[in-house]
């Protein structure tokens, strides 16, 4: 299977890490939006590291997974991928790999400019390690969770995808540590998984934190976790809908 | 011959809506069965559930002695499936799709690499292995998936309405490569709503409309089943008042048609013998006689019109 697995992300990287709709929303949307937030302000470089790597995370590795279902549906291309001897959960599999692939690639970009220009420090590196691979499984996993209502419409995705995706990081941690939000502020944070990469992510490069290491590690296990859960309950359920477009 | 396929009571809900109600039949290996229905039958989905796309509401699907619905992937290893409406990667080349399609099966890569040459040769793709499907034509582009259904050399064989919008060449093409297969033992499952194609093409066909199988034979026996549209056409030297011949008692009526009558009977054999005793007994020479069946079209027609809920389930007729 697991062979299998990586056949389906081989295909993924081939036809859709190029699309359009994954460039613009994976990539150039917060490339501009952490652009608009981060020059003309006074602030420290160093301070900018955890918001930019996170949302480099967050917005590459949930951009593909939301894209490839709805394309697959309407390239007429799905059927013959639930002919093949492979269960659901390796079908989905393979996009996730290619998803969490995706965001690893693309924010090392970040990660480098963070650590060669803006002053970063390797203070804890095995909480940084662990912030990109478990933040880019988890995100990855959330755009699977996107991609779960049975459409032909890519955009119709990326549309409900950032309805969530921009949200989520005014109260993540992204542009303001979470130590410096309001109280009511702190606890809704506490809902977003991008919270947990950019606490985790600060404590890497040894700056304050609200939260400890371990705990968002766990945190980000057990969203990845619910989001795996939840997306196979629906995609399992919205299969056959899928056919019917 | 032993069945390859065994269903029993498959029934498919959508909601309050019976797609396909309790059909029931079997498929012998190394035949080629005909699936036939007009467009929202249930033919497709009837398919879908014998693949293990859909699983059934209620039944069984046994495919080659594995259960399609409780345990689907292993099932689902020693078919070749085409469906309805399906495209290859439009951005891969028909090497890269043939080559996705083997690792799909679990396929060592030597095998893969030696499977896609000896199929994209057979099917007329080789020149064209490494363009982008894109720039394939529609008949290219079924053959290819064809091509990719037969990867890892299946026992069987599914094509959903694998002809429709083909050219000339392409669906002789189609054709010759299932008969060719079939002849080697694959059992073939030919989903489709073209009368000619299941007559000239099938061993056995099965007729679902409305969801519910109405008709299960070979083409032949279907086409007998319609008794009355079966007749005699004969031609007499003297020629013969078609009033005396509707007389004997194998003819239901007759029609005049020029110098020829034809004679509607249920039983074209005995009357054929009939009229050759008649032309000795009247000293005439036969000078031309034809048995005219009706069409399998004439069939499917005849249980297309009837209420599904008019027909017994039990299998179909056969």
């Amino acid at each position: 299977m697991i062979r299998k697995t990586w056949a389906i992300a081989k295909k993924n990287i081939r036809i859709y890490y190029l699309k359009g709709p994954v460039l613009i929303f994976g990539i150039l949307f917060p490339a501009f939006l952490f652009l608009a937030f981060a020059v003309g302000r006074n602030v420290p470089a160093e301070s900018l590291v955890p918001g930019l790597i996170g949302m480099a995370l967050f917005f590459t590795a949930s951009a593909t997974t939301p894209a490839i279902l709805p394309f697959e549906t309407r390239t007429r291309t799905l059927e013959r991928l639930l002919v093949a001897p492979l269960p659901l959960s390796v079908l989905i599999g393979g996009d996730i790999l290619s998803a969490f692939m995706y965001g690893l690639f693309l924010s090392a970009i970040p990660i480098a400019i963070s650590f060669a220009f803006l002053g970063a420090s390797f203070a804890q590196p095995l909480a940084i390690v662990a912030a990109v691979l478990l933040s880019a499984l988890c995100f990855a996993l959330l755009g699977t969770l996107f991609s779960s209502p049975a459409t032909d419409e890519p955009s119709s995705i990326m549309t409900l995808s950032n309805l969530v995706r921009l949200p989520l990081i005014f109260f993540s941690g992204v542009f303001v540590p979470v130590s410096g939000m309001p109280e009511w502020g702190q606890w809704l944070s506490r809902i977003s998984p991008l919270t947990y990469t950019t606490e985790l992510l600060r404590a890497g490069i040894g700056q304050e934190v609200q939260i400890g290491a371990w705990w968002c590690a766990v945190a980000l296990v057990a969203f990845s976790i619910a989001f795996w859960t939840v997306s196979m309950t629906l995609h399992n359920r919205n299969m056959s809908r899928r056919l019917s477009l | 011959m032993s069945a390859v396929i065994e269903v029993e009571g498959l029934t498919k809900r959508y909601g309050d809506f019976l797609a396909v109600e309790d059909v029931n039949f079997e498929v012998k290996e190394g035949e080629i069965f005909g699936f036939l229905g007009p467009n929202g039958a249930g033919k497709t989905t009837t398919q879908r559930m014998l693949t293990g796309v859909l699983p059934p509401s209620e039944g069984r699907a046994m495919v080659l002695d594995r259960d399609m619905v409780t345990n689907p992937v292993a099932a689902k290893e020693r078919i070749g499936v085409v469906p309805e409406v399906a495209n290859p990667y439009m951005d891969m080349t028909g090497w890269q799709n043939m080559t996705f399609a083997g690792e799909l099966y679990g396929m060592p890569g030597p095998r893969i690499r030696e499977r896609s040459e000896e199929l994209l040769k057979q099917f007329e793709l080789w020149g064209r292995r490494d363009d982008i499907s894109k720039r394939y034509s529609k008949g290219m582009k079924q053959r290819l998936i064809l091509a990719m259904s037969l990867i890892h050399d299946p026992r069987m064989l599914f094509l959903d309405e694998p002809t429709a919008g083909l050219d000339v060449e392409s669906r002789r093409m189609i054709h010759g490569q299932v008969r060719e297969r079939a002849a080697a033992g694959m059992t073939v499952f030919y989903t489709t709503h073209n009368i000619e194609e299941a007559n000239v093409l099938c061993d056995r066909v099965g007729i679902i409309c409305g969801g519910k199988l109405v008709a299960l034979d070979t083409p032949e026996a279907l086409k007998s089943t319609l008794a009355s549209s079966q007749s005699v056409e004969v031609a007499f030297s003297p020629s013969a008042d078609l009033s005396v011949l509707e007389e004997f008692e194998e003819v239901t009526h007759g029609e005049k048609h020029g110098d020829k009558c034809r004679l509607f009977t249920p039983t074209p054999g005995e009357l054929i013998e009939r009229l050759v005793a008649f032309a000795q007994e009247s000293d005439r020479d036969i000078l031309t006689v034809n048995t005219l069946g009706p069409s399998l079209e004439e069939v499917f027609v005849s249980l297309s019109t009837e209420k599904p809920s008019d027909q017994s389930n039990d299998g179909g007729r056969s």
